[in-house]
């Protein structure tokens, strides 16, 4: 899709402040309803698009996204806009900086619409969970978009941007792009610089691009990753253009599936995910079954580390230096003046108001885990896990150079299904988890998708519906440590031969 | 289970006001979490180092060379509190 528009600006079919206009339009048109968009950056993008009409009028040859509208998740500080978070603790929080990534899409020329919305501080896995209220899936208005970075895949999903930015630190970009029936990648942990990213857990981030196509997260991989000195985490491994390695060939790959997924597959999911199996094997692929034996503890492992960090890194948080301080608040059944509160009021009464439950319950629980005569049994010994977890990994990847799972259980659920019960909603992310925890690079491509009706039969069960809607479902493939090329190589392929 | 003295203690560490409803809460779902997480203990760890970067990286130099932020005015706006230039911080005692 950045092809053809690119095309079309080059050959004078549309100038780019036409292309953003039409944009502009469909979001005034669409977004009431989606509440995909948090903040329009349009001034920026209007700038932005005429300076690439300037080049393109002047004879300037201009990069492959240039003048391409995109939008951005709002965890990613853009330097003179509203940043939230989709916190009301950062309800008045204007970025100071442009993140590394941003300052690298604005190099490029690439035009940026908006900031998307989220989970808040990206713990969610459908965006019930953001203080500004939840984003619709544009597939079915009744169904959530997947979470955290729902903002990011709806508005790609709603052609209300062509590209988009999200963060991934347990599935948030792959889970809501098979949701939502778009392409999301998760690169390595370091590929991508997290400079201007709020962090969740910092041992587990990592940004990446959601697209149509595994061609257009290739074309925006290439622009954003790289070192950088502003991160001390990102990989000393130079920045490529990913597009190149998009040859349609598979033959040549080992590609393993995990017995034990497969098994507990049930309903349309299993069929979809059968029929990519499938389909690799007609492309000449080898499909061979591995073992992951200690990656059934990949949930639970999470669940201590990323707590652990998450109550670390938003212990910032306090309403002293910026946000929301609890003097703002204006609460009727406070028993005191809240201009008389004294500092640790403040630093309490700032983070009451100011975050809402679920950052909550994460910074108790890594709190308590924490805490002193805990850290042994959770967080210690949750790393050490992790290490055996990373050794399956290895062994596997001797073996084959890709691994194949589903990227979600079953397709986009209800609003309301899964937030009465926290462990319900966890459980979302069991397939896209284990790759943050080992760190591999992984991408959710939208595969066969399922009946509502064939859905009913499933473990997610109570639901009946026989009007025959068609949902999206993602598979999803992991790669070795930096090896996005064969990720996205593999991805292509199926795209480009897929019949449905 | 963890109480909910367990939970107003957690909530002290981690400088967040809590509601007595919201302790009930907490109470129930960290518990739960906890038993939830607890499958880690039957995993034979002996011998095993634990991760400290997922990808082997280790101690990354640069040189000790100062950057000079330019927005500084942005920064300074952002104070919820100011006098000046100066973010003021509530009374400590």
């Amino acid at each position: 899709m950045i092809q053809e528009l690119h095309n079309k600006l080059i050959n004078h079919e549309i100038t780019a402040v036409q292309l953003a206009e039409e944009y502009f339009a469909r979001i005034e048109k669409q977004d009431k309803d989606l509440n995909a968009y948090l903040t329009l950056t349009t001034e920026l993008a209007m700038e932005q698009a005429r300076r690439v009409d300037e080049k393109i009028a002047t004879g300037i040859e201009i990069g492959i996204l240039e003048g391409i509208p995109g939008a951005i998740k709002d965890i990613i500080c853009v330097e003179g806009y509203r940043t939230t978070a989709a916190s009301k603790i950062l309800d008045n929080y204007i970025a100071p900086y442009d993140a590394t990534v941003i300052k690298k899409l604005k190099e490029s020329g690439a035009v940026i619409l908006g900031k998307t919305n989220m989970d808040e501080f990206a713990m969610g896995s459908s965006t019930e969970k953001s203080a500004y209220g939840p984003t619709k899936n544009p597939v079915d208005l009744e169904r959530v978009p997947g979470g955290s970075s729902g903002g990011s895949a709806a508005v790609v999903a709603a052609d209300e941007a062509v590209w988009s930015l999200g963060t991934d630190t347990g599935g948030s970009i792959r889970q809501p792009a098979s949701f939502c029936g778009v392409v999301g990648l998760k690169p390595t942990y370091g590929r991508v610089s997290r400079y201007g990213a709020m962090a969740m857990a910092s041992s587990l981030d990592q940004i990446g691009p959601i697209a149509n196509t595994v061609e257009d997260v290739a074309i925006v991989l290439s622009v954003i990753a790289g070192e950088d000195r502003m991160d001390g985490t990102s990989a000393q491994s130079p920045a490529k253009d990913y597009t190149k390695y998009l040859t349609g060939e598979v033959s040549d790959l080992k590609i393993g599936v995990v017995k034990e997924y497969r098994e507990k597959l049930t309903g349309g999911a299993k069929t979809s995910f059968e029929k990519v199996i499938e389909k690799y094997e007609e492309l000449g692929a080898e499909i061979r079954e591995i073992e992951l034996p200690h990656a059934k503890y990949s949930l639970p492992v999470y669940y201590i580390i990323m707590p652990c960090e998450v109550s670390s890194n938003l212990a910032k948080y306090d309403g002293i230096r910026y946000g929301m301080q609890a003097a703002d608040h204006e609460d009727t059944t406070l028993d005191f003046v809240p201009e008389d509160r004294n500092l640790i009021e403040t630093y309490l009464d700032s983070r009451r108001y100011g975050f809402g439950a679920e950052p909550k319950r994460r910074i108790m629980l890594g709190t308590y885990a924490l805490s002193s005569g805990y850290y042994d049994a959770y967080y210690l010994r949750a790393q050490k896990v992790r290490t055996l977890i990373k050794q399956d990994f290895e062994k596997a990847f001797s073996e084959v150079d890709l691994i194949l799972t589903p990227t979600t259980p079953s397709p986009a659920f209800k609003f309301g299904e899964k937030t009465a019960d926290p462990i319900q909603m966890y459980l979302e992310d069991i397939f896209t988890i284990t790759a943050n925890i080992v760190g591999v690079p992984a991408i959710s491509v939208p595969g066969p998708p399922v009946s509502t009706q064939a859905d009913a039969s499933s473990s997610r069960g109570g639901e009946v519906e026989v009007d025959g809607k068609k949902l999206p479902q993602g598979f999803q493939l992991m790669g070795k440590w930096f090896d996005e090329e064969n990720l996205l190589r593999a991805a292509h392929a199926y795209e480009i031969n897929k019949q449905n | 289970m963890i109480t909910k003295e367990e939970v107003q203690h957690i909530a002290g560490l981690a400088r967040i006001g809590l509601s007595e409803k919201e302790v009930e809460i907490y109470s129930k779902d960290i518990s739960s979490i906890l038993d939830w997480i607890s499958e880690l203990k039957e995993v034979d760890v002996t011998g095993v180092s634990p991760t400290a970067h997922i990808t082997g990286m280790e101690n990354r130099l640069r040189e000790d060379a100062q950057i000079d932020f330019e927005n500084k005015s942005a920064v300074i706006n952002l104070f919820p509190d100011r006098k000046d230039n100066f973010d003021k911080v509530k009374s400590v005692l």
